[in-house]
């Protein structure tokens, strides 16, 4: 067992915890630059979506794990950033401006959003978000000059420096790239009074305003970045597909997305990662779930969209936590080894009648 | 001549878009009455309605029953599922927040689309109504008596609901239940059965809202989309009227229709929804504003 004795104040805001957790991210990183020297570059292809995947499920994270509000529409962000993206890089603008303008673009849109969204109980948010990605996707489909409308639209290469990157190799290190950068933007934004404020916002509303948090402000930053967390997610995802279609960014996306942060586990980044590695094994579980289901349900095509549902109402009855719950789960069972007791992780039931007055 | 052209043109869309609007309407008041009842928002509403009319469909294209037999055997069979969904599922996460509600009706909204998929196929289903051959002519206006039935349909559903909830033990208790759960439990009333009967009820309405919807634009698994729509005629409504979620759903249906006319193409796909967004910036209490903001 690990006893962190604190004699600093600064060790409440480490960005690593204790010496152990330096070590293992060491390697990890270490473990990441060298993988695509080793494996095929089909597998530096699926690494490279599984990075994609994590950004947009942190993204996600933000908003609902760390803030509380709930977006069933993060798919309309996600492809205002690849349209975006795409655009300005067919008109010559460099790689890193045209990201950056996708994910702005994005961010104002989910300010939009947002905005109203001071006013809004998560319920009404949830309403507003898919309503919103339901007009998206049909602005998608007709604003022909920036999409290509249902032909939808050819995504260069990336260029990057001047040097065109048209290797998996070179989009991995790309995709990873932008994803230590985020999650590091991301875990100082949490340590730092913005995070804190979302936290506390996501665990009361009322407390956090009583405390002198500004709920409106706090809400409507949280949907900026996250939305634009989303728009540079969608700017590697248009580079990754190579071709965008108005079909991509449907709901069952967002549905994804939110699947990836309910089974990753709500509240903590390493469950974003978690979900996206679970996100990009699922398909291919299910193609090998086929050949042994009887034929009738095997060869379903709406096989995919019920296995999604049926993980979703399955962790949300069974492990609220998610795979990261679980995690957490398993390592105190071991640091406690003989002690361990179930109801250590026992969830306190809040009855919702008392929601009706915030 | 060509005023009293448009002038028909006009009354057919107003009868038509009440018509659309009185399902949007229904399908809006299953979620009040659910939301209601156990703070439960049922993101699954749509696909409730459309799997109603995929039951009805079974009885009565696939097994030939009557019209009417088939309809009551698949409101019936609906409203059994809908308790059932609340018993076995719902049920277990009263008391977590909210976003677990939200996850798990999307959850399960998803399984109903991918289960009706599979059991009757992704193709798109018609489903005759005796209503179907029937038209009016009143003043070069011609009318379809399908949508009168659903006009009539809804008024008659709405009268007996009111009743339902003013002169039976059931009903009453069912109101009691969602002003204040401990209350109606200290009183003796069974809130865990009162609220399975919710969702029985709320699928049985979805299930009627489906049937009629049927001959107007056909049935496919992917029809539950228009729960997104009754959301918003739900939001309209206040979210806790159920009054005013049928005169949402109405609404709605109406603007939907004449934007579809009147506006460029492409508007009446997304009217519903701008109006949604629109009314959520202005007026979040809703039109009604049965369930204010309270303030702390």
């Amino acid at each position: 067992m690990r006893f962190i004795f604190k004699t600093r104040y600064d060790q409440d805001i480490n960005l690593f915890p204790h010496g152990g957790a330096v070590f293992w991210y060491s390697l990890l990183a270490v473990t990441l630059l060298s993988v695509p020297l080793i494996v095929t570059p089909f597998y530096v292809g699926e690494l490279s979506f599984l990075f994609i995947w994590s950004l947009a499920g942190l993204s996600l994270m933000v908003l609902t794990g760390y803030t509380g509000l709930i977006s069933i529409g993060h798919a309309a962000f996600l492809g205002i950033g690849a349209y975006v993206h795409a655009y300005l890089v067919r008109h010559g603008v460099p790689f890193i401006p045209a990201i950056l303008c996708g994910g702005f673009a994005a961010a104002a849109a989910g300010l939009v959003i947002g905005i109203p969204a001071i006013r809004m109980r998560g319920l009404y948010l949830a309403i507003a978000t898919l309503a919103f990605s339901a007009i998206a996707e049909e602005v998608f489909v007709r604003w022909e000059t920036l999409t290509g409308g249902s032909r939808g639209v050819p995504v260069p290469k990336p260029q990057f420096l001047g040097i065109e990157i048209d290797n998996e190799i070179g989009f991995y290190y790309l995709c990873l790239a932008i994803l230590v950068l985020c999650i590091l933007g991301i875990v100082n934004l949490l340590r730092a009074p913005t995070g804190r404020a979302w936290i506390a916002i996501r665990d009361s509303e009322i407390a956090a305003q009583s405390m002198g948090v500004n709920l409106a402000g706090y809400k409507a930053l949280a949907f900026a970045v996250s939305a634009f967390l989303a728009g540079i997610a969608g700017g590697l995802f248009a580079h990754k597909v190579g071709y965008l279609t108005p079909d991509i960014f449907t709901p069952i996306l967002s549905i994804q997305l939110l699947m990836l942060v309910m089974v990753g586990g709500v509240g903590s980044i390493h469950g974003a990662i978690f979900g996206a590695i679970f996100l990009v094994l699922l398909p291919t579980v299910i193609s090998i779930a086929r050949d042994y289901l009887p034929a009738a349900i095997g060869q379903q095509p709406a096989l995919e969209p019920g296995i999604y549902g049926l993980i979703l109402v399955l962790v949300v009855l069974l492990e609220p936590l998610g795979l990261n719950g679980l995690w957490l789960k398993i390592k105190f069972f071991f640091s406690q080894f003989p002690m361990y007791k179930s109801a250590t992780f026992k969830r306190q039931k809040t009855y919702m009648r008392t929601e009706r007055l915030q | 001549m060509h005023g009293g052209r448009s002038m028909a043109e006009f009354l057919q869309l107003l009868v038509n878009g009440l018509a659309v609007g009185c399902i949007y309407g229904l399908v809006a008041l299953g979620f009040v009455l659910i939301y209601k009842a156990g703070e439960v928002v049922n993101f699954a509403q749509g696909e409730m309605m459309m799997l109603g009319a995929f039951v009805a469909f079974t009885f009565i294209v696939q097994f030939g029953l009557n019209y009417w037999i088939g309809l009551a055997l698949a409101v019936v069979v609906m409203a059994a599922f809908g308790g059932l969904l609340d018993i076995v599922v719902v049920r277990r996460i009263i008391g977590q927040p909210q976003f677990s509600t939200v996850m798990l009706t999307i959850g399960l909204g998803v399984m109903m689309r991918s289960g009706a998929s599979m059991v009757w196929g992704p193709e798109t289903r018609g489903l005759p109504s005796p209503f179907d051959k029937t038209v009016l002519q009143i003043d070069g206006v011609v009318l379809s008596a399908v949508y009168l039935a659903i006009l009539v349909t809804t008024a008659l559903l709405c009268v007996f609901l009111l009743g339902f909830f003013r002169f039976t033990r059931v009903g009453l208790a069912m109101q009691a239940a969602s002003q204040n759960q401990l209350a109606a439990y200290c009183m003796g009333i069974p809130v865990k059965r009162v609220l399975s009967s919710v969702w029985a009820l709320s699928a049985g309405v979805a299930t009627i809202a489906g049937v009629m919807l049927a001959p107007i634009s056909l049935i496919d698994p992917n029809t539950g989309a228009i729960g997104l729509k009754a959301f918003a005629a739900a939001v309209i409504g206040g979210f806790g009227s159920i009054p005013g979620a049928v005169v949402g759903g109405i609404l709605i249906g109406l603007i939907e229709l004449f934007s579809g006319v009147y506006l460029p193409e492409g508007f009446k796909d997304t009217a519903a929804y701008i109006v949604l967004l629109a009314v959520l910036v202005v007026r979040p209490q809703g039109l009604f504003g049965a369930v204010g903001r309270k303030k702390v």
